[in-house]
């Protein structure tokens, strides 16, 4: 439904934008519920922080910063169009424009996220410092 | 379903409230293009989860003032900006007494949520000098 629907660049570009928003949403309650215990029960905080650092956890912090970056870059792109309208011909290259973005910067920090759960080196490592 | 262009929503012509929070939104999406990448970047590119414990988070992390204020802002926009976004779909998708009911329990929420976060990043003691 999602491709038949009229589609086109601009439908995709808001459905998505609207799927990753509501997924955003419920992670904020989450984070801020076990950032709360961080200060309200110490123990229990780091035990679900255990779970932030597991294989699982570290997929799903993927999928997170995914949400957030094309949240981020295409809400640019609708900020861009409503201040500046003559943009809004332009629509299409400015998705593209966000998605080559969103890989460019997207890739290598889902490289290193995941790194730990291959026992492959992060960053740091890679880079010899600390 | 609420007039969307090949953007956003569109520019409410109505003016008072609902132009505001139109604003707003894109105010708070600016404010938590900086923030809140910046914190995902701080937590998982800086720092690890693995080493971010509850003793590292008051020691290290919310070691000043300066960093609890960057936090409480971030707190302060995503809870404009995630609650009224969740209000924008609920005016899509619900009618009547069930809008109502929902906008209401957003509302409510945001409190909840804000007043959680505020509690935590002000009320951890700070590490002794």
């Amino acid at each position: 439904m999602l491709f038949r629907y009229r589609g086109g660049e601009g439908m995709l570009a808001w459905a998505f934008h609207r799927i990753a928003g509501v997924a955003l949403f419920a992670f904020i309650l989450l984070h801020v519920l076990d950032i709360w215990l961080a200060g309200a029960s110490p123990e229990l905080y780091d035990e679900v922080l255990a779970i932030y650092a597991s294989p699982i956890g570290r997929v799903l912090e993927t999928l997170l910063g995914a949400a957030l970056l094309y949240h981020a870059l295409n809400g640019l792109r609708i900020i861009i169009m409503d201040f500046w309208p003559a943009m809004t011909r332009y629509h299409r290259q400015l998705w593209y424009a966000s998605w080559i973005v969103f890989f460019v910067l997207g890739l290598p920090v889902a490289y290193h996220i995941m790194a730990p759960a291959f026992g492959l080196p992060q960053f740091q490592q890679i880079l010899g410092g600390a | 379903m609420a007039p969307t262009t090949l953007a956003g929503r569109a520019r409410p012509k109505s003016g008072g409230y609902e132009l505001a929070v139109w604003y707003l939104i894109r105010l708070t999406g600016l404010g938590l293009f900086v923030t809140a990448l910046g914190h995902f970047m701080i937590t998982h590119v800086i720092f690890d989860p693995a080493e971010q414990t509850a003793d590292w988070i008051a020691a290290e992390r919310w070691g000043s003032i300066a960093w609890r204020t960057v936090d409480w802002l971030m707190l302060t926009f995503v809870t404009f900006h995630a609650f009224m976004g969740m209000r924008t779909v609920v005016q899509d998708y619900a009618r009547g007494g069930v809008r109502t009911m929902l906008t209401m329990a957003l509302y409510l929420g945001a409190f909840v949520i804000f007043a959680m976060g505020t509690i935590v990043v002000v009320t951890m003691p700070l590490p002794i000098e």
